[in-house]
């Protein structure tokens, strides 16, 4: 038996993938607690709270959820670039099926009208979501084809959607940013049922993957696959096949964050919803203790990832700095995290 | 001695830690020879000949080149020194051109002049008889084209000595033929030509001397109008060869009235088998027995759908079936474990759990997974019938010794309850105490009903193992034997003669 002496315990601690993740979002969180006065104030308003804290989770919950995709295609060995063209395409899709009357020359008076009115939706809005959603998950497909099927690295496959994603987004809208003003739509980024509805979305899609990829065996096959694709196919796996489905899924989770971005501005602006959030979720899943190689994954450890991140930047805003500094500190901050991981800084 | 020698090494040494790869080697290679190195895997050739290209670093003894005494301590220097290599799988860049390939990376000077290259180039090809032209891709050459173009390189930077490293290995018939051609050109040349390969047939077409190394250690050098295959092979697999050369009368095959547990008939897959017939009854053991490269693997391969297909019929108790993946033989109840235990085998990041469990959650399907503590259960039941030495089940397969990482895999395809499970190399560098308990397992696993296929290196393991062996050459069956009291020299036999 092991004793647990206290050098035993830490090594358990710091030996979990999710130590070095939630050990950054704590030091923030200390940071802001000793030079931020008031960081943690949450006042109640209508029975709703807010404050600094909600206000990290719920700009976080894009890349939150995007995370959540990237770590299931990071664990096959892939990665995803094409995730916020993608938002803008199911961002597009959306728009466009609740207003499709910018696309005409001239408008009656009866339909101008009707634009305006916040409760009018030309397609019911059951229907949008999940039209916006199919779309993003068949772009999850056509990546998953071409990196499964067509052995194109993933790298360069996605990159073919992440560049031609966008120029697809805009024809969807014919270059137009559609205002979307259908009331209904704008409560997916902006409603508090005490906290913000995209937190309890981010939630949901954590408990989801959670459950879909721990609760079955897929999570293993995933991991798996990335691992050792040859002793995976030995094993009888089909290992392209759940590459597909990871893509797609990521895909899926793709859709979702671009109907939060674009509910949160009420437009589909195709030039920048999602715009680099790529980069930001693959960092998440690095942050997250993801290894980009493939392989074991943590679907929490990739969250608090992107918590890190908005933390990192919601603090420096609170402190007054400049935002193009953020983001050389944001930069500083994953160095900082990531150097935890190479196993030379470690043992050093 | 009627030539000069143009390399001469003595006494070499080279240790790994835990393993004493080369132990006092003597190797000399004339002017205007070819010299064949052979030697079963972990015979230390590939160890020489890093030696002798610089990439490692001898521990003692000497290397004399055209009789100055050499110390390599890079390929670049042994490049310099003349001595050219061409490995097996091709070096080269395939997106330049063929003159490219043959001059990129040497000279000083930072510009490239075009023409002037081209013109060597095609003077060179057309000098060793190359169809190929300067200007165009890489890629367009027939993978042959592609070895000589890295022979043309070689000759071209003046090499004295030529090593080529299993280049037929990729090859057909008349490819080959048109290697060997050149390499008699430049034997003729007076180039010193050191050959491996594991053709048997190829060493006698083309070779004068041959040298063969086991375990680390000199056998022996020999002319080779002088060494018998038998000879060769006995040398190779280290067993000394008694005279007697008569082959033992094969023993009264069994009542056929049973129907075979599973039956193929001119069996082919992509991997260049020829089309085979195998049988295995009840409760079988049965062997491919053949040097490395003779088929035995891509026939286990082809039982188990692991390479595509191409023809042939499958019975499985009698009933016709088609198996076209993997996932298919595994619901036949056909189980494989593969050659390279690192590569195809474990997974190298997943829990020794994990990895027991992982074949038969594939055949369960993702939907209907095996819960936590049902996993546990199959593995701790595992690690306690095979003794897996491991601290823990959640422990990662790859902090495990490589026979107790067998051991897992084993595990992993008992878990599947195969009727037939084929083991291909399952003692591979494995400690001979573990390789002693496979082998028991395997009689035992046939005791009670299971079929089983062995194939290794080790002819007396098999002996050991299994009561029929079918015996493999270059890829193809060429003889069968059966009986209890098989011996060594049986099998050594049918390797050297069969398929002639």
């Amino acid at each position: 038996m092991k004793t647990m002496t206290p050098f035993n315990i830490w090594k358990n601690i710091s030996g979990s993938k999710l130590f070095f993740s939630f050990a950054a979002l704590v030091s923030i969180f200390l940071f802001d607690l000793i030079f931020i006065p008031n960081f943690f104030a949450i006042q109640l308003r209508d029975g709703n709270l807010y404050g600094n804290v909600i206000d990290i989770m719920r700009s976080a919950s894009t890349v939150c959820i995007l995370a959540i995709g990237m770590t299931l295609v990071i664990a096959t060995g892939g990665v995803d670039l094409s995730v916020g063209a993608v938002m803008a395409i199911s961002a597009s899709v959306a728009a466009l099926m609740m207003n499709p009357y910018v696309m005409a020359k001239t408008l009656s008076a009866e339909t101008q009208r009707l634009i305006n009115d916040p409760t009018f939706t030309f397609a019911p809005f059951g229907s949008v979501i999940i039209a916006a959603l199919v779309v993003a998950v068949i772009c999850g497909l056509w990546n998953g084809i071409l990196v499964a099927y067509f052995n194109i690295p993933a790298m360069v496959a996605t990159l073919i959607l992440m560049i031609s994603g966008r120029g697809i987004a805009q024809l969807i809208t014919n270059g137009i940013r559609i205002q979307i003003f259908y009331e209904p739509f704008s409560y997916i980024a902006n409603l508090w049922l005490i906290i913000p509805l995209p937190i309890y979305i981010v939630a949901f899609m954590l408990v989801l993957t959670w459950f879909l990829t721990r609760k079955t065996a897929m999570g293993m096959f995933i991991e798996s696959v990335g691992a050792n694709s040859r002793s995976s196919f030995y094993s009888g796996l089909d290992e392209k096949f759940i590459k597909l489905l990871v893509y797609a899924f990521c895909g899926f989770c793709a859709g979702v964050a671009g109907l939060i971005a674009s509910s949160n501005i009420k437009t589909s602006d195709a030039n920048n919803i999602g715009l680099l959030l790529e980069l930001d979720a693959i960092l998440a899943v690095v942050i997250g203790g993801n290894m980009m190689s493939g392989g074991r994954f943590t679907l929490l450890g990739s969250v608090i990832g992107a918590l890190v991140m908005q933390a990192t930047k919601i603090s420096m805003y609170n402190l007054g700095v400049p935002a193009n500094a953020v983001m050389a500190i944001q930069g500083a901050v994953v160095l900082f995290v990531i150097l935890f991981y190479s196993k030379q800084v470690r043992e050093f | 001695m009627q030539s000069e020698n143009i390399l001469k090494m003595e006494g070499i040494c080279k240790t790994f830690p835990g393993v004493k790869a080369l132990d006092m080697v003597d190797f000399a290679l004339r002017k205007g020879e070819i010299h064949a190195l052979m030697g079963e895997n972990g015979a230390g050739k590939s160890t020489l000949i890093k030696v002798i290209t610089g990439v490692y670093e001898k521990d003692a003894g000497q290397i004399v080149l055209d009789g100055n005494p050499i110390d390599l301590r890079s390929p670049q220097e042994a490049q310099n020194s003349g001595i050219g290599t061409v490995y097996q799988e091709i070096t080269l860049c395939p997106n330049l051109t063929v003159a490219e390939n043959m001059f990129i990376g040497r000279g000083r000077n930072p510009f490239v002049q075009w023409k002037q290259m081209n013109e060597k180039a095609s003077q060179l090809l057309d000098s060793l008889g190359i169809p190929a032209s300067p200007t165009q891709e890489l890629t367009s050459c027939s993978l042959a084209i592609q070895q000589m173009i890295a022979i043309a390189r070689a000759v071209d930077m003046d090499c004295k000595i030529l090593i080529l490293d299993e280049p037929t290995s990729s090859l057909d018939e008349d490819e080959v033929n048109k290697l060997f051609e050149l390499m008699g050109e430049l034997k003729d040349r007076g180039v010193g030509i050191i050959f491996i390969t594991h053709f048997l047939e190829q060493v006698y077409e083309i070779t004068d001397r041959i040298t063969v190394l086991r375990n680390g250690k000199l056998v022996g050098e020999y002319e080779t109008s002088s060494l018998s295959q038998i000879e060769l092979v006995s040398k190779m697999m280290g067993k000394a060869l008694d005279d007697v050369t008569k082959i033992k009368k094969h023993e009264p095959k069994k009542s056929a009235t049973n129907v075979p547990v599973f039956e193929a008939k001119a069996l082919s897959s992509d991997a260049g088998v020829r089309p085979f017939d195998f049988t295995i009854q009840k409760g079988e053991v049965n062997g491919f027995a053949g040097l490395l490269g003779s088929g035995r693997s891509e026939s286990a391969r082809a039982i188990f759908a692991a390479d595509k297909v191409t023809g042939g019929e499958i019975r499985m108790n009698g009933k016709k079936v088609k198996i076209k993946a993997p996932i298919e033989a595994m619901k036949r109840g056909i189980g494989y474990l593969p050659e390279d235990r690192k590569g195809d085998g474990i997974i190298a990041d997943l829990s020794v759990r994990d990895n027991i469990i992982l074949a038969f959650q594939v055949m369960k399907g993702f939907f209907r997974p095996i819960s936590r503590k049902q996993a546990e259960e199959f593995a701790d039941e595992y690690v306690k019938t095979l003794k897996i030495k491991t601290p823990t089940i959640n422990t990662p397969i790859k902090s495990l010794s490589g026979g107790n990482q067998q051991k897992v895999i084993l595990a992993r395809w008992l878990l599947t309850h195969p009727m037939y499970l084929i083991l291909d190399e399952p003692t591979r560098g494995i400690d001979v105490g573990t390789k002693v308990e496979i082998q028991k397992l395997v009689i035992k696993l046939a005791g009670e009903g299971m079929s089983l296929t062995f194939i290794s290196s080790e002819i007396d393991e098999m002996l050991r193992t299994c009561s029929r062996l079918i015996i493999m050459k270059d890829r193809e069956i060429v003889g069968e034997l059966n009986g209890t009291d098989l011996t060594e020299n049986d099998v050594m036999h049918v390797i050297a003669q069969g398929g002639e």
